[in-house]
């Protein structure tokens, strides 16, 4: 048994303080991406969400040049990106994803120019790798209350706006008829997107950073027909592929041959693959499941046995 | 004349009155001076070809589409079907979850559960025959199954009025008549208005209190007798227009002066001998 504990967490693991940061760190950025993903994957934002962990990007590169936490940085032209976004508009889907386009292509060669001056500040591609990709055990712990403060105001938008998030997914229409204002609670969704991705820009890196907001909640569609369990089976998810991507990352350090660490954004994009597929094997099971217990229980009370639908 | 759309609390007859309703957009008056009112319990069509500005004059009573004129619309709000919605098949909301919004859909914050909340879901369900559905996605019913759950998520918030747009659009014909069976049953029973657009009358024949009949955006309304005769619509549609009966079915048929007639209230891909 100890030596089975031994070979799952490698010495040190418990013992480390960057571990202990990552985990901390991690853990309450996945549970956020978790919960704010499931609104942008039932709103079809995916895209959006993408497009600000790449404008993130450019704010992260601009925070090493004048010495400030990347965290800033990220929030910072994320959230100000946002806004553009909604400015821009979003009747228009074709529109909508041509301006995103264009605002997301500016916004990475700008990040690429400022990147360039970071490696001549440093003489290292350190600044590059921990914007594009995160750097997970070198986040420092005196980062962690604007962590926590980000956090809160974005699971706070979405559980405010919780029902008519939902409504106005199934049908905007709907939403207005109801007095929902549909601008505004989406201008909302979206800074809460914004805060969402500069958090993981922060620990799987701006350009990985979408894989964490989308990825779990993808996975949790497959798994339920309930919003609520929605949420909370993407958080759990979330959290499950920060902490083995954790663990794994660490114990790379002893894998043969060369002993070096592999980045844990590998980790966590990784597994998240791995969840999503495992989840849509076992969905193709319970689909088929369900949809023979709905004929039958129509069939039942129509008193006509099971037959094709129509209609 | 800017419109006034009040909703006002009080003890007159009508339900919704409309007075010297227009609408103008991008140039082009899409309704011209349409004028009805409708009374509690009655079950009232809105006929008209697809462009007759069905859903525009829909979205003027539900104060969406700015218009010139005045609407009086006495006590309790107004539920809403609005035309087709595509229900995604992958969006994780149980036929339950959906009618439950349209009780507290506009509320904030996450909701307790709640056992009263839990009892009304189920009664309104079981009063739209749809309890066996009730833990089904959505978006995996049928379109007869979503035009039940979408009456329910209207009328769970208990409306004097309810406005439906084109709900039988896309129905076969079996869930046509399950759809309007249920309309009038429970709007009789709940004493709720209906206001119901459509294209097509016939369906809607056996239930209907009165109708609402527009063409080219000016309206005609009354008793379904009185306002389906070939003078009343020839003047509507400013051309000759004939009014054949036949089998206890309406047909609207105007000549286009070659010899071939065409019926005005059908599409053109349903041909008029399958609908009876």
């Amino acid at each position: 048994m100890e030596h089975l504990l031994r070979a799952v967490f490698e010495p040190g693991f418990f013992g480390s303080a960057p571990v202990h940061v990552a985990l901390l760190a991690g853990g309450v950025v996945a549970v956020v991406s978790g919960i704010v993903g499931t609104f942008t994957v039932l709103r079809g934002q995916s895209y959006a969400g993408h497009a600000l962990g790449d404008l993130s990007a450019t704010g992260g590169s601009a925070s090493f040049l004048i010495g400030i936490s990347p965290l800033w940085g990220f929030a910072g032209t994320s959230v100000a990106a946002a806004g553009i976004m909604d400015m821009i508009g979003v009747q228009r889907p074709r529109g909508r994803d041509l301006a995103t386009g264009i605002v997301r292509g500016a916004g990475l060669g700008v990040a690429a120019l400022f990147l360039y001056w970071d490696t001549l500040h440093t003489s290292t591609t350190g600044a590059t790798i921990t914007v594009l990709f995160g750097s997970l055990f070198t986040i420092s712990s005196s980062i962690l209350p604007v962590i926590a403060a980000f956090s809160l105001a974005a699971v706070g938008i979405v559980a405010v706006l919780y029902r008519p998030l939902l409504l106005s997914s199934v049908s905007a229409d709907l939403a207005v008829v109801r007095g929902i204002s549909v601008r505004a609670t989406g201008a909302l969704c979206l800074v809460a997107i914004a805060l969402a991705v500069s958090l993981s820009a922060i620990t799987i890196g701006a350009i990985l950073s979408t894989a964490l907001l989308v990825g779990p909640a993808a996975t949790a569609l497959r798994l339920t027909s309930r919003p609520g369990l929605m949420l909370l089976w993407s958080a759990l998810i979330g959290l499950a592929v920060t902490w083995l991507g954790i663990l794994l990352a660490f114990d790379s350090y002893y894998w043969p041959p060369a002993g070096h660490g592999w980045p844990v954004s590998f980790f966590v994009v990784a597994l998240i693959l791995i969840f999503y597929l495992l989840a849509q094997v076992l969905r193709g099971g319970a689909r088929a499941r369900d949809s023979r217990d709905a004929r039958d229980s129509r069939g039942a009370r129509d008193g006509r046995g099971v037959q094709p639908e129509c209609g | 004349m800017t419109m006034t759309h009040q909703p006002v609390t009080t003890t007159q007859a009508e339900t919704l009155a409309l007075d010297g309703i227009s609408v103008r957009l991008g140039g082009r008056e899409v309704l011209h001076d349409v004028r009805f009112t409708i009374r509690p319990g009655e079950f009232v069509g809105l006929i008209g070809s697809n462009g007759a500005g069905k859903t525009t004059l829909l979205r003027v009573i539900l104060g969406l589409q700015p218009a010139t004129g005045k609407i009086r619309i006495n006590g309790a709000g107004i539920g809403y079907v609005p035309q087709k919605i595509q229900l995604d098949p992958d969006v994780p909301l149980r036929a339950r979850d959906l009618v439950g919004l349209g009780l507290d859909g506009h509320r904030l914050g996450i909701p307790l559960p709640s056992r009263s909340r839990r009892r009304l879901i189920d009664q309104m369900l079981r009063a739209v025959d749809a309890e066996h559905i009730a833990d089904a996605r959505v978006g995996n019913l049928s379109g007869g199954e979503q035009q039940r759950i979408l009456i329910a998520h209207a009328l769970i918030s208990r409306p004097g009025l309810l406005l439906l747009d084109e709900p039988l659009a896309n129905l076969d014909i079996a869930s046509e008549q399950e759809v309007v069976a249920l309309l009038a049953r429970i709007t009789k029973e709940q004493q709720i208005s209906v206001l119901i657009s459509a294209h097509e009358m016939n369906p809607l024949l056996p239930v209907m209190d009165r109708i609402v009949y527009l063409a080219a955006g000016r309206a005609a309304s009354g008793p379904t007798d009185e306002v389906v005769r070939g003078e009343v619509l020839s003047q509507l549609y400013g051309r000759h227009v004939d009014v054949i009966r036949v089998h206890g079915r309406v047909l609207v048929v105007a000549s286009r002066g070659d010899g071939l007639d065409i019926p005005l209230e059908h599409h053109a891909d349903t041909p008029v001998a399958d609908s009876a």
